[in-house]
């Protein structure tokens, strides 16, 4: 455990992907191998079971430092982090020594305490802080609040086990993937040892975008460029090896349970195959929302009715596997022919290309794009390979404008986090007749980042003068300050009181030309809505 | 309404019955000073007093005004109440100010630590009726290591560095923090440099308390002394193109904001050091227990929850708003 906390703090310590990877590299080469597996898991997101819920870590964070629940909340909040709050709180301050419990025992014990009862549980995390240094104290609370990231992605872990192991990142990234758990496997199994035949389900690593911010005219001639659509779904990629489908997330989870009409596309599927593409909620003719796919999310049982409601489609792009072949050092254009050739309809369609002769094509197809529900453009080289991650000169994405709207600072809630101390989390009101015809502002949105340092510094100076009402970390301020919001989407919602639910809302630019009541009026929003 | 001894006026806090200002925020006829941070000891008074470790930095500051010294504990009367300075620990000539009248104290605590740094005058406890307390550090998160740990990971961070031929460069607030650091850090594997406004505070604060001498940096310098230098510098000086020259370097601040993560990686630090100058949540609840105060008046920092907290624990405690660096990390590190 202690060389784990000391990777933490060195991790912490920098922001430089050289020094990142220098560092986990240095544990890699150094640590058990058991315990090797386990930080494997942990950055790559396989955390280990909820053994106990915050709350009563709260609760018992609080009886150990002797304050009363509605201070250690407070504490929370400005710290940020729970896993650091309590560990600032419970951590002590001259411990003998650091803890010298294996990692992956002090992980294999989580596994099994969460089917102990409550008394021994506390037993064992009250034991553990009062004796553990803070770094200690921080990484084992972690364990049970999650998102282990520090900064550290998984692309960037590969990249440490490449320079410790020699195995190149690549191959490492498909090793890691897919199903396995760390309690049961080796590290010899899981990163040393030839790619096992026998896990068919395993997806390729994805190939991602770059945003397209270079002029046109430094991509070349558009004939050597495919334009598909940017759909407005989850990017998803089909494996069909050995009579089975298997359906990935771009976060690497297997989703078939959340999408059980996805199946039934084997039979149309010619031979063994891997497909690139996107789950999106689609009816017969049209794509639907993001917030119509978003009501399919998270579910772990599907209903008949949601699947009839909110149908899902598996819309096509690419063809990563054929017949047992790895066709992604092909290139697109061998492999979009060969895809084209596919049988789509039902629940397997084809994201259409078009071979643009001018780029005056690209710029007309993207003021299609609301037309046909997509969030912009991709370009495809036609000679480009199906690369490993984000990588520049072959796929580029082209967002269209997000929709604006102008609306007044209403509350402003501490940060979290990075800007603990400063009034950060912004909720904005736009303006609405009540019964009595006065006007008066109704909650649109929430948004968080947008400004500078400099503007929320100002802001926050404002905040702090013309605070009307506190609610804890919460102050109502005088309705005066106006920002334009931009957001992705917009969708009527019976949860919101506005009638109205936003798509990652942020604040594109403070305007101090606008007074509030010029701000914009609710029912402004409704002809931004896609129906 | 009885007026009370002290009240919280738009120019400051103000005792009616001597007329006289404490820590006064805008100019005044006479104004009696905490200590000399900028926020406390503020230009345009037209008569200044302070304790006689506070005058020659405040001069330093403000040029030539006019300041009364007073000794610590040494008592004088204004229109018939008594005031007296008392060591308030958290820089060179800090004080808590303590007013007397018929029978009733009160203590204006400007900013303090109780923990002993080995170079300013330690905290003394004043028993009073009410007491003014900051609170920068109000949250019980706020938990600090002892100094003597945090200056060996500081040495063992510069020996690292210097080690890969790299400059460490340590941020502090240019009074009181610097001085703490060049008075205990040792310069076992190189020099330690001195930021020249860091440099003239330490010439000041030299004065009056004896400080280890340490060499102003400028262009001069050998750079293959530079290799292994620890740098001085105050938080100010971060995206300055002064600093520039002087790549490559690692940089750490020395900061009670330090023990968040949050406040470190804001800022852009690559390293931090939890080491403050103010109370923490547990040196603030000792210090008011030891006033034994009726009453306690949060001035800045985390007033509403730490007064709050004060009232949970049975001690009657209100707020009161002053321009004292009232929410912190805003853009200077630990402003005093």
């Amino acid at each position: 455990m202690k060389a784990f906390s000391q990777l933490i703090a060195s991790l912490d310590q920098t922001t430089k992907t050289s020094e990142k990877i220098a560092a986990l590299a240095n544990y890699f080469d150094t640590a058990t191998n058991q315990d090797k597996v386990w930080v494997i898991a942990l950055l790559s997101g396989r955390i280990p079971p909820r053994a106990i819920n915050t709350r009563l870590l709260r609760e018992w964070a609080a009886e150990l430092s002797e304050i009363e629940p509605w201070l250690f909340e407070e504490t929370y909040h400005i710290v940020g982090d729970l896993a650091e709050t309590i560990a600032l709180l419970v951590h002590n301050a001259q411990p003998k020594k650091s803890s010298t419990t294996p990692l992956y025992s002090i992980l294999n014990r989580l596994h099994t305490l969460k089917t102990e009862d409550e008394t021994k549980k506390k037993a064992y995390v009250l034991s553990f802080w009062k004796q553990n240094d803070y770094l200690s104290c921080f990484a084992f609370t972690k364990f049970f609040t999650g998102g282990f990231r520090l900064g550290v992605s998984q692309r960037l872990m590969t990249k440490a086990l490449e320079k410790s192991t020699e195995i190149p990142a690549d191959e490492l990234a498909m090793k890691l993937m897919g199903d396995w758990d760390p309690r049961t496997i080796s590290f010899d199994k899981l990163v040393i040892a030839k790619e096992d035949a026998a896990q068919e389900a395993k997806p390729y690593p994805f190939f991602l975008a770059y945003p397209l911010e270079e002029a046109f005219d430094a991509l070349g001639e558009a004939t050597q460029w495919a334009i598909e659509h940017k759909w407005d779904g989850i990017r998803a990629q089909l494996v069909y090896r050995g009579g089975a489908v298997y359906l990935w997330s771009r976060g690497e989870e297997l989703v078939n349970h959340q999408f059980p009409e996805i199946e039934a596309i084997q039979d149309q599927l010619p031979v063994s195959c891997v497909l690139d593409g996107e789950l999106l909620a689609h009816d017969k003719n049209k794509p639907l929302s993001f917030g119509a796919l978003q009501k399919r999310l998270g579910r772990k049982n599907v209903s008949e009715k949601l699947i009839a409601e909110y149908p899902v489609v598996f819309k096509a792009y690419d063809l990563l596997e054929y017949d047992q072949k790895d066709m992604r050092s092909q290139t697109y254009e061998v492999r979009r022919t060969l895809l084209e050739r596919f049988n789509f309809n039902g629940k397997l369609l084809l994201s259409e290309r078009i071979m643009p002769q001018h780029w005056d094509q690209f710029r007309a197809e993207k003021e299609r794009a609301s037309e046909v529900r997509s969030e912009g453009l991709m370009l495809k080289r036609l000679d480009s390979i199906y690369q490993v991650g984000r990588k520049k000169g072959g796929w580029y994405k082209s967002k269209v404008d997000p929709l604006t709207i102008d609306a007044v600072l209403t509350f402003a809630m501490r940060g979290h986090g990075r800007r603990s101390n400063l009034y950060t989390d912004f909720t904005f009101g736009l303006w609405r007749e009540n019964e009595d015809g006065i006007a008066e502002l109704v909650t649109f949105a929430k948004a968080y980042s947008g400004l500078t340092d400099k503007e929320f510094a100002a802001v926050n100076q404002w905040i702090k003068k013309n605070t009307v009402a506190r609610f804890g970390p919460v102050r109502q301020v005088n309705p005066e300050l106006v920002f334009e919001i931009a957001f992705e989407g917009i969708s009527k919602s019976g949860r919101h009181k506005s009638g109205y639910a936003t798509r990652f809302p942020r604040i594109l630019r403070w305007r101090t030309d606008k007074s509030a009541e010029e701000a914009n009026n609710i029912s402004d929003l409704e002809y931004l809505v896609i129906e | 309404m009885k007026k009370t001894l002290l009240e919280f006026t738009d120019s400051g806090i103000y005792c009616p019955k001597a007329d006289v200002y404490l820590d006064p925020w805008r100019p005044v006829s006479k104004a009696l000073i905490s200590h000399a941070h900028a926020d406390h000891s503020r230009w345009g008074h037209q008569h200044y007093i302070s304790h006689e470790f506070s005058t020659p930095i405040i001069k330093h500051r403000l040029g030539g005004v006019e300041i009364a010294s007073k000794k610590w504990g040494e008592r004088f009367s204004i229109q018939g109440v008594h005031f007296s300075f008392h060591p308030a620990g958290h820089i060179v000539g800090s004080s808590q100010i303590k007013v007397e009248h018929k029978g009733e104290t009160w203590v204006f605590s400007g900013d303090y630590k109780t923990y002993d740094d080995g170079f300013t005058t330690p905290f003394e406890p004043q028993k009073c009726d009410v007491f003014i307390t900051e609170c920068t550090f109000g949250i019980p998160s706020f938990k600090w290591p002892r100094q003597d740990l945090v200056f060996e990971q500081i040495q063992q961070w510069w020996k690292e560095n210097a080690e890969k031929g790299i400059t460490s460069v340590l941020f502090g607030y240019s009074l009181g923090k610097a001085q703490r650091l060049s008075f205990h850090l040792r310069e076992e594997v190189g020099p330690l440099l001195l930021h020249p406004v860091i440099h003239a505070h330490n010439e000041v604060v030299g004065s009056v308390k004896s400080l280890p001498h340490h060499q102003k940096l400028d262009k001069n310098i050998d750079p293959k002394k530079l290799k292994t230098a620890l740098i001085l510098a105050p938080p100010n000086a971060q995206d300055s193109s002064w600093l520039k020259k002087w790549m490559p370097y690692k940089t750490a601040a020395a900061s009670g904001w330090m023990a968040t993560r949050g406040a470190r990686r804001r800022r852009g630090y690559d390293t931090g050091f939890v080491l403050s100058d103010h109370a923490d949540f547990y040196e603030l609840t000792n210090a008011i227990k030891a006033t034994e105060a009726q009453h306690v008046i949060c001035t800045h920092g985390y007033t509403d929850i730490y007064s709050r907290f004060l009232n949970s624990r049975g001690v009657y405690a209100t707020t009161a708003d002053t321009p004292f660096e009232d929410e912190p990390v805003t853009t200077e590190e630990e402003k005093p």
